[in-house]
């Protein structure tokens, strides 16, 4: 068996649904979920005469988010046409781009772990969606609707720069914030308003020869992403030590075996017949149109995450987490406006509410929870109203019944007992309950001190102060 | 004279002094059409009760109560447009097409649908799917094309004017060869929308009336931006018929030596050098100009409106709308529909145009034809620094005889050769009848101008046809 060390070479084109309220050719809506081609026109269902007419909206939108990936803005771009028969492109070929993109050589940084990467950007470009075929409920015939026929998309393709899958989904992951802190693609994977293919290929590590490439599709979701690529990974590795070949092929992802199935070899890859799109002229962004671009992009994350830490002094980790959606990042500086101290905010940002979104499946756009309802809660802690542990009961409670921490905490009486006199007595009945604990305990067998605990939070129903629960029991068992 | 004889200026004369009514004009038209039609064949689709409506709902304009054909390629809300083909047979597109609409609100009023070369694409409107044209002149004859059936209309007075489409002569070489005015405005002048599109980056609408003076009235309407034509050119819109009075004193007119070429009929040769004389003869100063890369002009033109066409025809899938041949699956669906549904020189011209795109052939063909076009569009430009319009047949001969060279598909190209320059320019041309073969054919003389500069094209044209008889000559039907 060989020793080889192999090493992954990954290039991901990401495609990205535009946040525009009408198609990139038409004036018709964008709106999703609606019935079948009730958002359509004669230019998106391709009628005989009729022709495209750009929204600008999209280009701006491009424009925008190549600026945010350090690209450098084309002075002439054009469309192309990429010519292909299937039945959901009516037209018989997609406005696309070919050879003169909008924007072309930016980067963006990662860090999966391993410090900060530089991943390139090619280029990125616009074009127009297809519709959908409809194979359900049609018997023996197939239903298109070409509501999604003409949704502008951006196609951003990067460098082969990306050397595991975590890394591919890292990448994919912070395309994603800078996106939505554009506000120009809502990162909808599952809805497919962000989708990705992959071109993964392995070689012998330092080979400068690329491996031969297989491209991968249907990868909906980051979690899919990367297991794609780490079985596709596997496969091409145990292919080169088996001695067999690798195809340059396209495979799609098959959630339900967990593999890669080939599609279509590079022998029945498609002509697209690119050519100049003659319906369309070319565009020359005038300069002072992209600055006023660029002067209207917002604080993007890698700057957000470090103003995050010299600022609030906020560990790395809490940064780049609470700066990954521009939402949470902003409901977090909210907190810090209502007098939040940034550390304890985080923490529970983090912890909590994380933990509730997630079993929810909401996102911090859909929080019942306020930054002002943090605070609250924050302030009642530091006063010592209530312990940080009962805290997190009137959080969850907070989060599902929207009643401000106060209104709870009268409710069920789940004011911290702070008072000697009233915990003293507490403690002195749990001592006589329990003589023959008592007696280990003074007779030196420290570790019973956390059942004493125990036994007077249980008696206070978890509300009393544990400091002063400390301090008098020491002094109780001690015999003063 | 009847009514039916007279263009858009006769009748607008007639029905301003109200001399006669609207009425009176289209019920002339169409007993002229009851007289005629069945062995001219102009018409895919006469819509005689559209025209009523029109009629009664009475818009004034311009082109109040005048009779208009549309060439079956434009289209026309709740009427077929065919392109004469079998795979648009039966489409109604449910939208009105910008040029048409407009003409609609100028009031006039439209006749039918004309007969074409399928998609446009020929010299003869013998490729059309349904039956060819005659010549008013001839019947024996080919009234040209692709618009041969716009040209043959207003020749026999079937209409008052009519719209034709031009990618490489479309309206100009059928207006030669029927004896009427052809006016193929500059690429951008004239919104596409809702024109068929055969080759994008030439196609152009335009007019096709019994005088140059008629054509400016009809592009005055027609010209102008369209914000659903992005290829619409933002540039200002003279009037037009102003240019049609000027004389044509000190206009320089260019004779490009690469035109008067050997094996041209010396028929069609003299009377466009008679018709430069008497140009002159009236103040015109004639300036020979060369367009050296005129031998190019063909093969160029063939690569680059096949590839646009392969492209353009690619909808025709049977799947949204027009012919469906149903197949055993998607792939044979495909296969059937466009086998039956296109004719045999569409599928030559598809065939033409994807092999010129294909991977490894692009460069070779459509890069290299690309390059070429720029090359012509430069001699043009170099052209009008010595001349002010550029004179030339409009084809090498007169009104060829049905079937003659439908066998020979290259030969039927060539009958393209003084014309598709001009598309692959982007200029304005004009065809005006210069006089007559021995044999009574009408033979066109072709005026270019430079970009936006149709005025200078009209007032040459104009100046010309008002020294002349040829345009009142009217075929004996």
């Amino acid at each position: 068996m060989s020793t080889i060390k192999f090493e992954t070479v990954i290039g991901l084109e990401v495609h990205a649904q535009l946040l525009t309220e009408s198609k990139i050719f038409c004036g018709c809506s964008t709106k999703f979920g609606l019935p079948p081609n009730s958002q359509t026109c004669p230019v998106c269902t391709g009628m005989p005469g009729s022709l495209p007419v750009l929204n600008e909206k999209a280009l701006l939108f491009t424009i925008k988010t190549g600026l945010a990936t350090n690209c450098s803005i084309s002075p002439f771009s054009r469309f192309a046409r990429k010519n292909y028969f299937y039945p959901d492109l009516p037209k018989g070929y997609q406005i696309s781009q070919y050879e003169l993109p909008v924007c072309e050589h930016g980067h963006v940084d990662i860090n999966a772990g391993e410090g900060t990467r530089r991943i390139g950007i090619t280029r990125i470009h616009i074009e127009e969606d297809a519709g959908k075929n409809i194979h359900e409920g049609a018997g023996p015939y197939s239903f298109v609707d070409l509501n999604r026929a003409g949704v502008p998309l951006m196609e951003i393709v990067s460098e082969p720069d990306l050397r595991n899958p975590k890394e591919a989904s890292a990448y994919m992951r912070k395309l994603r914030a800078i996106l939505r802190y554009i506000g120009v693609c809502d990162g909808n994977m599952e809805q497919g308003s962000l989708r990705c293919d992959a071109n993964i290929s392995v070689r012998p590590e330092g080979s400068t020869r690329f491996g031969t490439k297989v491209e991968l599709k249907n990868m909906n979701s980051f979690k899919f992403v990367e297991k794609a690529l780490e079985y596709e990974v596997k496969r091409q590795i145990s292919a080169i030590k088996n001695g067999e070949p690798i195809f340059q092929e396209t495979r799609l992802w098959d959630t339900v075996t967990g593999t890669t199935q080939s599609m279509r070899s590079k022998e029945e890859a498609h002509d697209y017949r690119y050519f100049p799109e003659p319906d369309l002229v070319p565009f020359m962004p005038a300069k002072e149109w992209v600055e006023d671009i660029r002067s209207a992009i917002p604080e993007l994350p890698d700057a957000r995450r470090e103003r995050f830490i010299s600022d609030y002094g906020l560990p790395e980790y809490d940064a780049e987490l609470l700066t990954s959606e521009k939402a949470l990042a902003e409901w977090f500086e909210e907190t810090l406006k209502l007098g939040a101290q940034p550390k304890a905010a985080s923490n529970w940002i983090m912890g909590e509410l994380m933990r509730l979104f997630n079993e929810d499946g909401i996102s911090i756009e859909e929080s019942p929870m306020t930054p002002a309802g943090l605070v609250e809660l924050l302030k009642l802690i530091d006063a010592g109203t209530i312990s940080g542990k009962i805290a997190k009961t009137v959080f969850e409670d907070m989060y599902k019944s929207r009643k401000t921490a106060a209104e709870i905490i009268k409710e069920k009486g789940l004011v911290q007992i702070s008072g000697t006199e009233e915990l003293g007595a507490v403690i002195d009945q749990v001592i006589s309950s329990n003589p023959g604990e008592t007696e280990r305990c003074r007779a030196g067998e420290e570790k019973l001190f956390g059942f004493f605990v125990g036994q007077v939070m249980k008696a206070t129903k978890g509300k009393g102060n544990p400091a002063v629960i400390n301090e008098l029991l020491k002094k109780k068992l001690a015999g003063q | 004279m009847e009514l039916f004889e007279l263009g858009i200026e006769g009748l607008k004369t007639l029905l301003d002094k109200k001399e006669v009514t609207p009425r009176e004009v289209l019920d002339s038209v169409f007993s002229r059409i009851d007289a005629v039609e069945e062995r001219v064949k102009a018409y895919v689709t006469l819509t005689r009760e559209k025209a009523e409506e029109m009629l009664a709902a009475g818009n004034t304009g311009v082109l109040s109560g005048i009779p208009i054909a549309v060439k079956d390629n434009m289209c026309t809300k709740g009427i077929r447009t065919t392109c004469s083909s079998k795979i648009l047979e039966n489409f109604i597109a449910p939208y009105e097409s910008t040029v048409t609409e407009r003409l609609a609100k100028a009031g006039s009023v439209f006749t039918g649908k004309t007969n074409l070369d399928e998609f446009a694409m020929g010299s003869s409107t013998e490729n059309s799917a349904f039956f060819t044209t005659k010549n008013p002149w001839d019947l024996g004859r080919i009234p040209g094309g692709s618009s041969g059936g716009s040209a043959a209309a207003v020749a026999s007075g079937e209409c008052a004017a009519a719209l034709g489409s031009d990618t490489g002569g479309s309206i100009r070489q059928p207006a030669s060869l029927c004896g009427v005015v052809g006016l193929k405005p500059t690429y951008g002048r004239v919104s596409r929308y809702g024109l068929v599109a055969f080759a994008s980056s030439l196609d152009q609408i335009g007019p096709i009336t019994k005088t140059v003076k008629d054509a400016a009235i009809m592009l005055n309407i027609m010209a102008g931006r369209d914000p659903l034509d992005s290829t619409s050119a933002p540039v200002p819109v003279p009037d037009f018929t102003k240019a049609a009075g000027m004389d044509v004193k000190g206009i320089r007119v260019g004779i490009p030596k690469e035109y008067f070429i050997e094996g041209m009929d010396p028929e069609v040769e003299k009377a466009v050098k008679d018709a430069v004389k008497k140009m002159e003869s009236i103040g015109a100063i004639p300036v020979e100009v060369s367009l050296p890369h005129t031998g190019y002009a063909v093969a160029t033109y063939y690569i680059l409106a096949t590839s646009e066409a392969s492209s353009n025809l690619a909808r025709y899938d049977g799947v949204k709308y027009g012919f469906r041949a149903g197949g055993k699956d998607l792939l044979d669906t495909y296969l059937q529909t466009r086998a039956q549904g296109f004719g045999p020189e569409v599928k030559r011209r598809i065939m033409l145009g994807t092999y010129a795109l294909s991977a490894g052939y692009y460069e070779a063909y459509y890069g290299r034809a690309q390059q070429v076009r720029t090359l012509i569009k430069r001699d043009f430009e170099e052209a009008f620094k010595a001349a002010d319009v550029i004179a030339t047949p409009t084809s090498p001969t007169a009104a060829f005889k049905i079937g003659e060279k439908s066998a020979d598909p290259l030969q039927m190209y060539l009958s393209d050769i003084f014309t598709i320059s001009i598309n692959l320019a982007g200029l304005p041309g004009i065809s005006i009848p210069c006089g007559f073969t021995g044999g009574g054919l009408p033979i066109g003389l072709q005026l270019i101008g430079r970009h936006f500069d149709e005025e200078t094209v009209i007032r040459a044209a104009h100046a010309y046809e008002q020294s002349t008889e040829w345009h009142k000559k009217r075929p004996s039907l």
